[in-house]
């Protein structure tokens, strides 16, 4: 496959909303099972870190600890719920379940498989960080209205790690090696993302670093900004930066797996 | 007319020709067949005709249309029985039936009156609300067919459609395959049961490392490629020996011997007499002979 291969146009019909569809009809189906897990989690950080440990740390830039680490929590709620969807579920769709194999035998093609799960996969980071701002909300911890701006944010975040975590499905060979992409990926992502404590601790070689290619930091700023109600100008800069790397990544993603499907 | 027509039509992967240039035509209405052993090339070909696997080279037309320019509208017309089993576990038996009717933009009305129709059809019709992984295999092949039915399509594709069922499953498969040719729609089949081939298809081909080796209908095939009658006989050197004797044309067939034969009666009392054979047992040549005959007896993986 040439280089330019990698950045073909997605050709994609209305009809992709069908494979959309489909994921939404199995999550509701199973909608107890899949409604809790994604939230314990971010809860138990907020317990556990937010006020137990927060009281020790006091405060970080003039705000109590867990009104700190209450919007990186959403971060990685649209993080985690998206890059799962798109990793391990995903997979076990194309590779197990043979269900992409199944919706190619119709008019639909391969772009437009990846490109519903891709939406599916935004769809769950909102679905995830919707019911978490619910819960930060019960804290008291959030800034209403401007907050509520978190919940249509979380669709372009969601598609920024969905589209990341198709590239990894679309190389990967059995779903045991997508353990890497988590833990080398997604977890480092998940603590040092100016998340449990500022970017500022960091060394500036570092955070120049961070700023121009860590993802969930730019997901964490405008995140912690919506949630403390004050929005400031370069924000815009960290909305361009998910947009622009999503759309990249998005395209890269569908070609990539066209190039294991189509064969 | 031909509704599909290929040229040429090669399929190679790295380096590896899994179809190497056949041509082959199949007549509107018509139950055509693709025999061949494992990794002879037949699915590769039901892929292509399938717009899922773009073809190397040649041409390969669909109702008219080049599976190149217009895999849609190819898709559209298409049903299709997969040799895997791809049914959507995370649904029930009427589930998949809406969820696959929606990829073709069936309206839910339509789908559903469908569904019924072709449940019934295909002896489905008390299991509605089971999910997929309580099906036996018989079922679950039954609904994949009666899933490629949904959009009404003008051809078939079933890759091994009663691979692993019990006799009374296949049997009905093949009684509904039957009463739906009947209705016009033209059925492309792959299998490796020569006896289901020899009953249902119309024409077919015989594949092997990619290429045809054969085409016609059954009947035709086993008339211009081998005797009419086989005898069987235990195997053994001295058996062996006296055939080659009398020059009759036998094949080792490792336990038994094959002796191809348009005389049957000279044969048998040839074997009695000369070769001092206690037991054979004459029967009709059939599709079976020829596919080994012509893709020989080496196992394949």
């Amino acid at each position: 496959m040439k280089p330019g291969q990698y950045f073909q146009l997605p050709m994609i019909s209305r009809r992709t909303w069908q494979v959309w569809r489909r994921n939404r009809d199995v999550f509701m189906k199973t909608l107890k099972v899949n409604f809790i897990p994604p939230i314990v989690e971010p809860i138990l950080y907020l317990l556990a870190l937010g006020f137990g440990l927060g009281l020790f740390v006091k405060e970080i830039d003039g705000v109590p600890y867990a009104d700190f680490i209450a919007p990186a929590l959403l971060a990685i709620t649209i993080m985690n719920a998206s890059f799962f969807e798109c990793t391990y579920a995903s997979f076990v769709r194309m590779y197990y379940q043979k269900t992409f194999d199944a919706i190619v035998a119709t008019p639909l093609n391969v772009d437009e498989v990846i490109t519903g799960e891709i939406l599916w996969g935004a769809t769950r980071s909102t679905i995830s960080a919707t019911i978490m701002l619910g819960v930060i909300a019960l804290f008291g911890l959030a800034s209403f209205p401007m907050a509520l701006l978190i919940i249509p944010f979380s669709f372009i975040g969601g598609l920024l790690f969905a589209s990341l975590a198709m590239c990894f499905t679309a190389v990967t060979p059995r779903i045991d090696s997508l353990n890497y992409p988590t833990s080398l990926f997604v977890t480092p992502m998940f603590l040092v993302s100016g998340t449990f404590f500022p970017l500022s601790a960091l060394p500036a070689a570092v955070q120049s670093f961070a700023n121009i290619a860590v993802p969930l930091v730019h997901v964490v700023k405008i995140s912690r900004a919506m949630t403390y109600g004050v929005l400031q100008i370069d924000l815009l800069w960290s909305l361009l930066w998910i947009s622009v790397v999503a759309a990249f990544f998005f395209i890269v993603s569908v070609n990539m797996m066209k190039r294991r499907l189509v064969v | 007319m031909d509704i599909i027509s290929a040229e040429s039509l090669t399929k190679k992967y790295d380096g590896f020709i899994a179809v190497d240039g056949i041509d082959f035509a199949v007549k509107e209405g018509e139950l055509f067949g693709f025999l061949g052993p494992n990794g002879a090339g037949k699915t590769t070909t039901m892929k292509m005709i399938q717009c899922v696997s773009p073809k190397t080279s040649g041409s390969l037309t669909v109702a008219g249309m080049d599976v190149d320019k217009e895999p849609r509208r190819i898709k559209l017309i298409l049903g299709v029985a997969p040799q895997e089993g791809n049914l959507d576990p995370d649904f029930t038996v009427k589930e998949n039936m809406i969820v696959y009717s929606r990829y073709f933009d069936i309206p839910k009305k339509v789908a559903e009156e469908r569904t019924a129709k072709l449940l019934e059809f295909f002896q489905l019709q008390a299991k509605v609300d089971t999910q997929i992984d309580k099906l036996s295999g018989g079922m679950k092949k039954r609904l994949i067919l009666a899933r490629s039915m949904l959009n009404e399509p003008r051809i078939l594709i079933l890759d091994e459609p009663t691979v692993g069922l019990d006799p009374q499953a296949r049997h009905l498969i093949w009684d509904q395959l039957i009463k739906l040719k009947d209705r016009g729609i033209t059925i492309i089949l792959t299998t490796h049961y020569m006896e289901e081939a020899a009953r249902l298809c119309d024409r077919l081909v015989i594949m092997d490392n990619g290429k045809i080796l054969a085409e016609g209908n059954p009947k035709d095939l086993v008339r211009k490629h081998v005797a009419s009658n086989v005898v069987e006989a235990k195997n053994s050197s001295q058996v062996m020996e006296c055939v080659k004797r009398h020059e009759l044309h036998a094949e080792d067939a490792g336990d038994a011997v094959h002796i191809f034969t348009d005389e049957p009666k000279r044969t048998m009392s040839v074997l009695m007499t000369e070769c001092k054979l206690e037991t054979a047992t004459v029967r009709e040549s059939t599709l079976e002979d020829v596919f080994l005959k012509l893709t020989g007896r080496v196992l394949r993986e």
